[in-house]
């Protein structure tokens, strides 16, 4: 009971944090946040439950008007802004890249790698890019080509997701509870 | 940690958190409903005019939080100047900025600690599922105190890292981060329950 609540908190603080990081220190030359990057591993580690929770915390102290968000932004305005689709999708995309990590067989590097990008970047982009054409009036196709701009950064999240994932599961197994 | 709730005290500072956030879902609901640029054009001289009696730097801080905004305004007006649809883009733009406005206005006028007692208030009637208020309240705390835990964390490891390499470390911190996490948590876990549990 305890150690599932600060697995949740610990994790939405590490989503704080990685969206803290200066944008290009996580790779040469991209200038891309690593809060995304939180949120996969919320999944590939925590689970499906446990993964989705956490990235809820996080939102709801978003909401509460910490500013956590990347750029720094926060409070009750970034739900209403263009990006909400995004801020909606974050628990859901968590919430499937755990489940497959759950499910699936293949290696764990791999499998987290896999999950998040189906989770990660294909249910989020779903939400997000859905949540544009509402908020700015467009149709979808238009919306898509403005989200795909991030697409080449959140590759490179998925890639890391998996190597992250994978030196954890080998230097601590049992840390895994995704694959517990 | 700094949150966003303006150190200038006004009036909205007074009124309770539950009345606000009504007031702007409601606020927020008219917005979408609207489709004439005279009409938004109204609604954001009104947010404005809220803005503004709040005194210059009050207004001034407002209109920073506005800043993540530009490339989406920009976009739009770049797209509607290209179909002709100035109207359409006018309208667009408008409810966008006051929108984001209003509820950037609730956040600035109201506590940390009142948003969190709404939340446990919302919360309540999920306590027969595991999301007992108390709980909730303890996760937030908990999440609250570990950030700069995390981020001093951060620096140690990347310092490190510095100090046994001529290159960057990128994103290899993000293992032992994430280790440390783990650990943090399960030690928190422990003295949790050391101290009776999260009830």
């Amino acid at each position: 009971m305890e150690r599932s609540l600060t697995h949740i908190a610990l994790f939405a603080a590490l989503i704080a944090v990685l969206g803290l990081i200066p944008k290009i220190d996580l790779a040469a030359g991209v200038p891309i946040t690593a809060q995304s990057l939180g949120i996969m591993l919320c999944g590939t580690v925590l689970g499906a439950r446990r993964g989705a929770l956490a990235v809820l915390l996080f939102l709801a102290l978003v909401a509460a008007g910490l500013p956590l968000l990347s750029g720094g932004r926060g409070g009750l305005g970034v739900f209403a802004g263009p990006s909400v689709g995004y801020l909606i999708g974050f628990p859901v995309a968590a919430f499937v890249t755990g489940w497959l990590m759950e499910r699936t067989t293949l290696p764990t590097g791999l499998a987290a790698g896999a999950a998040s990008v189906i989770g990660g970047i294909g249910v989020l982009y779903v939400f997000g890019i859905s949540g544009m054409a509402i908020m700015l009036d467009k149709s979808l196709t238009e919306a898509a080509f403005l989200g795909m701009a991030f697409l080449p950064g959140d590759i490179l999240k998925a890639v890391i997701a998996g190597l992250v994932t994978q030196s954890l599961a080998r230097m601590r197994p049992a840390s895994l509870l995704s694959r517990a | 940690m700094l949150t966003l709730t303006s150190p200038v005290e006004i009036w909205a500072h007074r009124l309770p958190a539950g009345v606000k956030l009504a007031a702007m879902a409601l606020a927020t609901t008219g917005l979408f409903l609207m489709g004439s640029p005279l009409g938004l054009g109204l609604s954001a001289l009104a947010t404005a005019t809220l803005y503004l009696a709040g005194g210059g730097g009050f207004a001034m801080t407002g209109l920073r939080l506005l800043r993540p905004l530009w490339p989406f305004v920009l976009v739009v007006a770049a797209w509607h100047l290209w179909t002709g649809d100035f109207a359409g883009g006018a309208a667009v733009t408008l409810r966008m900025l006051t929108a984001v406005a209003l509820a950037n206005f609730v956040t600035m006028t109201t506590r940390l600690s009142d948003m969190i007692a709404i939340f446990q208030g919302l919360a309540r009637p999920l306590a027969p599922f595991g999301l007992a208020p108390r709980r909730l309240a303890l996760a937030m705390a908990l999440v609250i105190r570990f950030i700069p835990v995390m981020l001093d964390r951060l620096a140690q490891i990347t310092d490190a890292w510095s100090a046994r390499s001529a290159r960057r470390p990128r994103w290899r911190v993000l293992v032992p981060a994430t280790l440390a996490a783990l650990d943090d948590a399960d030690r928190a876990a422990e003295a949790l329950r050391a101290r009776g549990g999260t009830g």
